[in-house]
């Protein structure tokens, strides 16, 4: 017998033996982060970048499969005992020798993970951990100019690419409403000094916002150069625009940091995306009514909250608990009870 | 549909006031709800998984009687904890909250031999709505037993301190025989559904692997001590079945609790929906031990009118409920385990007997008796 079928045999043994749950239940109370086990990571340190925003050191589990520069990965914290899911771009170089990653967050006015990850974050805490994703990503062939086009925390995947490989000849223009706002300061002013970077820091509270007509000015030579932007829509919008009117969309590489802002409304399209329905709902018709008014296969159970049975993914929107007026958000694992959930806006409901 | 209705004196305004005052208390618990509870959750949760691995692990060498004592008492007391204080909370939703996949109302899987999906819709779906309706609440009497007086007596019932006996020492078999309603379904027609298969299909996988673990690996695993480790694990299931038979017969049968009828229900307010539970329902007093190792079921009233708050809130909330009850004057039926386990049995002996019908008819019968 080869090696995997003995070990999948001695799996299955260990199964049976602590059915119903499974041997992880067990491992994990000893091992949460040893190879096999869901990815989780534990914070091991928090240091604080600017007034608002700050590196996590993070020691991924076993499996971490590594990532390549300008990735982002999304996690899961647990905050006032509820799991919330959100991407970060990682900071740290691909080569770290202690195996650690870092992501930088900026805290966002009312950002529920990203408030916590900045002031309230704990050393010693687990997260859960995808693999990293994303393909804002350095070639593999190496260009021989280079431009980085920042604002903001749009800084931090493009951090990701300047610790990781050194180009010869490299200009960044980060954009933040004060020096002190500017991420990473100090190592860039470092790389400067050392002559790995020619940065240009624009600071819009002073400044007024980057007018992307001024490149000519800031980089003359921005048409030879493979550029990466990363920042708030109006600046990408604004690059797209201008790359394309010089006919070198080619070099241009964005990345959107798309935050999820749900408006909650009262009622709102909602469609069911497994059959394919989609039918417009007012925001006091519980969901499962919808579903059942426009011929989808809905589960039920009691029809008044209390026995969990019909329970059901919410894909996409947001949809208000209607006993207590709770809005509940669309994230990746969020489920929802349709017998007391109305439409809040437009959703995705699968079913 | 005792001769006598307890909630007669109250008006339907005072019952839609009632139901709002239980509202804004749920919705208080429910804004408070947060990292504590969580915490307390996984606490409880690591602890039992410890528990159960040091008692089985103690239970090797249950060859030397001490080792049996202690493995099979922590076993019992393992297997009681994931039934009661986690297995049944969770499988309500209770912890739903969270967004923890791994502590959530649709993966969860418990020690017992009926499938949580099928638990959870002859408990939380059937028995949650319909609680105490007789002809929609299996859980009276579990389709064994008369438990009020106005059931149709048959001499079928002169046996039923025996069959819940016999029900109490096999109780997880019981309740997964109750969860694919077996009396209904045996007849020739019914057994052949495909539906009905596939669930009987499904409980029989779990008993098997139930069986399998219990009876056969473990005690394998024991070598020499394969037959006192058999008894062990036996006598622990044994024991956890007396347990939660016991606590589950305090929830709706002592002396004081009320049964409905069918028509009862019919459009039922939301205010009528929590006075149905409140007189439908029992508590056990107790200390925060008892408390703890009944899953909070003591609070059975708390847990019947807010099923899928966190149990470890049932004990605050009791305190405000039971203020209602002084307020509407409506009997909080609770006491100690032996005399709510007494009672119980009391009525269960009582019933096994016809009895006369009750001479005050209720109105909705002399109605009835009208139209007829």
């Amino acid at each position: 017998m080869t090696s995997t079928a003995l070990r999948s045999r001695a799996w299955k043994l260990l199964e049976m033996v602590t059915t119903p749950l499974l041997p992880s239940d067990y491992l994990d109370l000893v091992s949460p982060l040893r190879a096999g086990a869901d990815l989780r990571g534990r914070i091991e340190a928090v240091h604080p970048e600017t007034g608002d925003a700050a590196t996590i050191v993070i020691r991924p589990g076993r499996g971490w499969r590594g990532h390549t520069a300008g990735q982002y990965v999304r996690i899961g914290v647990d905050i006032d005992g509820v799991r919330l899911w959100r991407a970060y771009s990682l900071t740290s170089p691909t080569n770290r020798l202690d195996g650690r990653i870092t992501i930088t967050v900026k805290a966002i006015p009312d950002g529920k993970v990203s408030n916590h990850l900045v002031r309230r974050a704990k050393p010693g805490t687990l997260i859960q951990l995808d693999q990293p994703t994303g393909d804002f990503v350095l070639p593999q062939a190496k260009p021989a100019k280079v431009l980085y086009l920042t604002a903001g925390s749009g800084i931090t995947p493009v951090m990701g690419m300047l610790r990781d490989i050194a180009f010869d000849d490299v200009v960044m223009i980060h954009c933040a409403p004060q020096p002190q706002d500017v991420i990473f300061r100090n190592e860039l002013h470092g790389l400067v000094a050392d002559k790995k970077l020619r940065l240009t820091e624009v600071h819009t509270d002073t400044d007024g916002m980057l007018d992307i007509a001024r490149l000519d000015e800031l980089v003359p030579d921005w048409t030879e150069r493979e550029t990466w932007a990363c920042g708030p829509a109006g600046l990408l919008d604004a690059a797209e625009e201008h790359w394309s009117e010089h006919g070198v969309q080619e070099r241009l590489h964005t990345e959107r940091f798309r935050p999820s802002i749900v408006v909650a409304g009262d009622g709102g399209d909602v469609t069911f995306s497994t059959t394919g329905k989609t039918v417009d709902a007012d925001g006091a018709t519980p969901l499962l009514d919808i579903g059942e008014e426009a011929g989808v296969l809905m589960p039920s159970g009691c029809r008044m909250g209390i026995c969990f049975g019909c329970v059901t993914p919410l894909k996409a929107g947001a949809v208000r608990d209607l006993r207590t007026g709770e809005i509940t958000e669309a994230e990746p694992g969020v489920l929802i009870q349709t017998c007391v959930s109305a439409a809040a806006g437009p959703c995705d409901i699968e079913r | 549909m005792t001769a006598i209705d307890p909630t007669a004196h109250l008006t339907s305004e005072q019952i839609e006031e009632l139901g709002r005052e239980l509202d804004a208390i749920r919705d208080e618990v429910i804004a408070d709800r947060g990292e504590k509870d969580a915490a307390y959750i996984r606490k409880v949760i690591s602890a039992q998984r410890k528990l159960e691995l040091v008692s089985r692990g103690v239970l090797l060498f249950s060859i030397f009687p001490p080792a049996w004592l202690i493995g099979t008492a922590g076993l019992s007391v393992a297997k009681i904890m994931d039934n009661m204080e986690i297995g049944h909370n969770i499988l309500h939703g209770q912890w739903d909250w969270m967004r923890d996949p791994k502590i959530h109302s649709t993966t969860w899987e418990w020690d017992h031999v009926s499938p949580s999906e099928q638990w959870k819709h002859s408990h939380n779906e059937l028995h949650h709505t319909y609680t105490n309706v007789i002809g929609k609440d299996n859980d009276l009497g579990y389709g064994i037993m008369r438990v009020d007086e106005d059931q149709k007596w048959h001499p079928f019932h002169l046996g039923q301190p025996l069959w819940n006996f016999i029900n109490a020492c096999f109780f997880e078999y019981g309740i997964a025989a109750y969860d694919l309603e077996l009396g209904k379904n045996l007849n020739k027609r019914r057994r052949k559904s495909p539906e009905f298969r596939a669930r009987a299909k499904a409980v029989g996988r779990k008993i098997r692997k139930q069986v399998l673990k219990d009876y056969v690996i473990h005690p394998l695993l024991s070598g020499p001590s394969f037959l006192p480790t058999l008894g062990a694990t036996f006598t622990a299931n044994l024991v956890r079945n007396l347990w939660t038979h016991s606590v589950i017969m305090c929830g709706h049968f002592p002396e004081g609790v009320q049964v409905f009828e069918r028509r009862s229900i019919k459009g039922e307010t939301r205010g009528q929906w929590y006075l149905r539970q409140m007189m439908g329902s029992a508590n056990i007093s107790g200390s925060k031990a008892m408390h703890f190792m009944t899953g909070n079921l003591s609070h059975q009233i708390e847990h019947h009118l807010f099923p899928d708050l966190p149990s470890n809130r049932y004990a605050e909330v009791a305190v405000k409920v039971r203020a209602l009850f002084e307020k509407y004057e409506l009997e909080y039926v609770t006491g100690p385990l032996p005399k709510q386990v007494f009672s119980a049995w009391h009525k269960v002996f009582r019933l096994s007997l016809p009895n006369k019908k009750p001479k005050v008819e209720t109105p909705d019968r002399e109605q009835e008796l009208v139209a007829a």
